[in-house]
């Protein structure tokens, strides 16, 4: 609805903004969160919003305007009181999002990604949200998850959105999100009763501790796989004011879901872990950045930080320490995939745009506001707690000599029972298939689209980071898929993600998408499939992070293994231009008239 | 960069390779950047044979070694003379930027032609007899301007507005000596 705005409403919408900033104590660090929870007063953030929040925070309004302006789910225009994402990951494409997503916007009467003339929806899609096993999932408002997306679904929320009944009251049943944990391993397995692994780390001293950790040979589960307690050994010997722990809860590799299984049902082990870890590196602080499209967990996490302070397992003189005072924050992000990246994490956490710092100085040297700052993923902190239970001893022999403990695998697509597998790490890839009940396999995309594809013959490859390195994400293709389809989604993922900070990916990222939808209308030549390659070189070596270098990986391996899905949609082996050339004669041939042969041109192929 | 060409004469002097270049929607401006190679042309032309170009005033393309495209896509002849160039050279070079992107004349992808073609013959202002010319001599304007790699496959691109003529040179002269051309930095510019 076009809304008239009172006196009255915009000064109480006024008053609203003021406490938001107030509940911040106008920190310019706390931006990126003031934005977040003043986009919830309107359902966007006006100019003069910004500007107010500028004034407030002491920042010119082109900083402020340029945070809103970097992340999807801000939005400096109206996008209507029902804001719809898709989650579009190709799991939920197989899941058929597409058909569901155009009934959605008939049932509506508007066009995808336009806000409807009476200002009440708008309709769109969004990475993937971390769904994959229970999708096709909907995002609205950035704040309610729909999951198990049906025809009867979508033609209810039509309903209720014309009712204009609010998100909150949506019948509960379909945001209802299932761990659907299939095998555990020690990680998801026993649990130590909150509190008994940070008492045995305390008990073994800090030193202690990080001697066991390096025993342990533990090394990252976020994707680069870098040794555990070298960079917290790395963060507590930098000088500092103060040092930090970061959980980074951004999990935004497309068919990862593993560390929102963790957070909703093992959270306690991953905050002990972050508590273990400040006590190695003698932080005060903790933060944790939970991913925007996991703010429904936001309150659960509140509670058990809670809990845990009453506990005196957070907060002042933890165990009875005089000189071990931790707590620990939450922030949520906003739609970014970069920010998952841990130099633009920390620029987001500190409340400007997820831009991607230039390293050295490492986090560990100079992370959150300039201090030493370690960084882990949820599962890495995860596993810390089990280690300080059992020892590093113990985590060593699990696995292989350099990938040692277990990995949390989040599988989806194509098998019959898609959900959480905890495997040691060596597991062959073709075990994994078996158990998840996978059958006619031609392709696995492991560790996400920054990650690799596997095609049949390599399913005796082991997962490590010897051979088959993962942050998580397994998805399964079988034979009825069209690989190029599925590289075709990997490339809209990074174009659409691009932080935009640097040409090659800014500009590759885009191209690669262009001559992808080339090949898909049929257009496509050899030339067009080298071009293609091409731009993976250039990439791989000019980029400025991960993102950009890591972009055209699923391009690469698809088109070396299954280079005759990308024949197929070859219309020649020499090049065809990708329109139509003779159409490009229409106006002046209806100006001018002509019909003979000069006035046409032959497309040849 | 002149050695390969400085040195002595080698014993069995290579085949000449041929040449052929064409101005499409371009302004000759990189043509022009091409004879400010100088007295350098004169050892080209130890090395090259001129075909079809605008230097012999040959019309008509026949089998080339390299081809040497200034301008973009304005009409259906431009259309036309590229891919008789793509089908008889080897190696096709798109120079300058009109080549490249579009470059200047590709200013007018933002109108629509029908509406330019009216506006310019069809007023008041404009001379003669409000009308449109419909000669099928004339060749039709496209609805957009292209640069060449949407409609043929490219080998090099050359950028530069024109490419300066020790760009030309050194490029030319890696492609002449059988090396893939390298511009690096200071001869590879987009302005
Ligand atoms: C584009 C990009 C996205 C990333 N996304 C995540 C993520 O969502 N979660 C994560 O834990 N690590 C992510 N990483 C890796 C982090 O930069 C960092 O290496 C990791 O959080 C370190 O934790 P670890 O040592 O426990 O693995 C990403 C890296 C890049 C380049
Ligand atoms: S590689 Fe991409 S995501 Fe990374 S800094 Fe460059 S533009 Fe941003
Ligand atoms: S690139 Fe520049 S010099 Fe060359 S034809 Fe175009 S406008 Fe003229």
């Amino acid at each position: 609805m076009p809304q008239i705005e009172t006196e009255q409403a915009s000064s109480s919408s006024s008053e609203s903004l003021q406490r938001v900033i107030a509940a911040y104590a106008a920190s310019p660090f706390a931006l990126v969160q003031i934005l977040r929870e003043a986009q919830l007063l309107r359902g966007w953030l006006p100019r003069e919003v910004l500007a107010e929040i500028a004034r407030a925070l002491g920042l010119t309004s082109a900083h402020v305007q340029g945070v809103a302006g970097f992340y999807r789910f801000f939005h400096t225009r109206p996008v209507g009181a029902y804001r719809l994402l898709f989650s579009n990951n190709i799991t939920d494409r197989m899941l058929g999002n597409e058909a569901l997503m155009r009934d959605l916007c008939r049932r509506l009467g508007i066009t995808r990604g336009k806000v409807r003339a009476d200002g009440r929806v708008s309709v769109t899609t969004a990475s993937c949200t971390g769904m994959c096993d229970q999708g096709p999932a909907l995002l609205v408002n950035h704040q309610y998850i729909v999951t198990r997306l049906n025809p009867g679904r979508i033609e209810h929320i039509a309903a209720l959105i014309e009712a204009q009944v609010p998100p909150s009251q949506w019948p509960p049943e379909w945001s209802r999100v299932d761990d659907q944990i299939r095998l555990t391993d020690v990680k998801l397995g026993t649990q130590p009763s909150p509190g008994e692994a940070l008492a045995a780390a305390i008990a073994r001293g800090r030193q202690g501790m990080l001697d066991d950790l390096k025993r342990s040979k533990l090394r990252g589960r976020g994707g680069a796989g870098y040794a555990t307690a070298t960079k917290w050994q790395l963060c507590r010997d930098s000088p500092g004011d103060a040092h930090y722990v970061v959980c980074n809860a951004d999990e935004g590799e497309p068919g990862t879901f593993k560390d929102r299984v963790l957070l909703t049902s093992y959270a306690d082990g991953v905050i002990e872990g972050m508590t273990i870890g400040a006590w190695v590196v003698g932080a005060r602080h903790g933060l944790i950045y939970l991913r925007g499209e996991y703010r429904y967990l936001l309150e659960h996490l509140q509670r058990v930080l809670q809990r845990r302070r009453e506990h005196k397992l957070l907060g002042a003189a933890i165990h009875g320490q005089a000189d071990f005072d931790f707590d620990i924050e939450i922030h949520i992000g906003a739609g970014s995939y970069v920010c998952g990246e841990e130099s633009a994490l920390i620029e987001s956490l500190e409340g400007k745009r997820g831009t991607p710092r230039i390293r050295p100085p490492f986090p560990v040297q100079r992370g959150y506001l300039g201090q030493p700052t370690t960084v882990n993923n949820v599962e890495t902190f995860s596993a810390v707690t089990h280690i300080a239970m059992h020892g590093g001893e113990w985590w060593s022999k699990i696995g292989t000599p350099q990938s040692t403990g277990t990995k949390i695998h989040s599988i989806s697509g194509d098998c019959e029972r898609p959900g959480i597998y905890e495997y040691p790490f060596g597991t062959r890839i073709g075990r994994i298939l078996e158990d998840c009940g996978a059958r006619d396999t031609q392709a696995v995309q492991v560790g996400g689209p920054s990650g690799v594809c596997l095609s049949a013959f390599e399913f005796n490859r082991r997962v490590g980071f010897e051979d088959v390195p993962t942050a998580g994400a397994f998805m399964v293709f079988d034979r009825s898929r069209d690989m190029f389809t599925v590289a075709r989604n990997f490339a809209h993922f990074f174009a659409h993600e691009s932080c935009g900070f640097c040409t090659p990916c800014r500009v590759g990222t885009k191209l690669v998408v262009r001559r992808m939808e080339k090949l898909q209308r049929g257009d496509g030549s050899a030339a067009d499939v080298q071009v293609l390659f091409e731009l993976d070189k250039l990439m791989h070596g000019t980029t400025h992070c991960g993102l950009g270098a890591a972009a055209c990986n699923p391009l690469r391996d698809t088109i070396s293994k299954f280079r005759p899905a990308y024949e197929r949609h070859l219309k020649s082996l020499h090049f065809v231009p990708g329109f139509d050339l003779d159409a490009e004669l229409s106006q002046a041939r209806l100006v001018t008239g002509r019909d003979d042969s000069g006035a046409h041109l032959e497309n040849m192929e | 960069m002149t050695i390969a060409f400085d040195a002595m004469p080698p014993l069995h002097a290579p085949r000449k390779l041929k040449m052929a270049t064409v101005s499409l929607a371009g302004c000759f401006g990189c043509h022009m950047s091409f004879l400010d190679i100088d007295e350098r042309l004169l050892k080209l032309l130890d090395r090259v044979e001129f075909d079809r170009s605008p230097l012999t005033d040959i019309k008509s393309i026949s089998r080339c070694d390299i081809g040497f495209v200034e301008g973009g896509l304005c009409n259906a002849e431009n259309v036309q003379v590229l891919r008789e160039f793509r089908a008889n050279c080897k190696t096709l070079v798109a120079v300058g930027a009109c080549a490249t992107n579009g470059g200047l004349p590709a200013q007018r992808n933002q109108l629509d032609i029908g509406r330019i073609l009216r506006d310019v013959y069809c007023t008041q202002t404009s001379s003669g007899a409000n009308q449109i010319p419909n000669d099928p001599e004339l060749p039709l304007p496209l609805n957009q301007v292209h640069p060449i790699h949407e409609v043929v496959h490219v080998d090099y691109f050359l950028p530069g507005c024109p490419p300066s003529a020790d760009a030309i040179w050194t490029f030319f002269n890696d492609l002449i000596a059988g090396r893939t051309p390298h511009l690096g930095h200071g001869l590879m510019r987009y302005d």
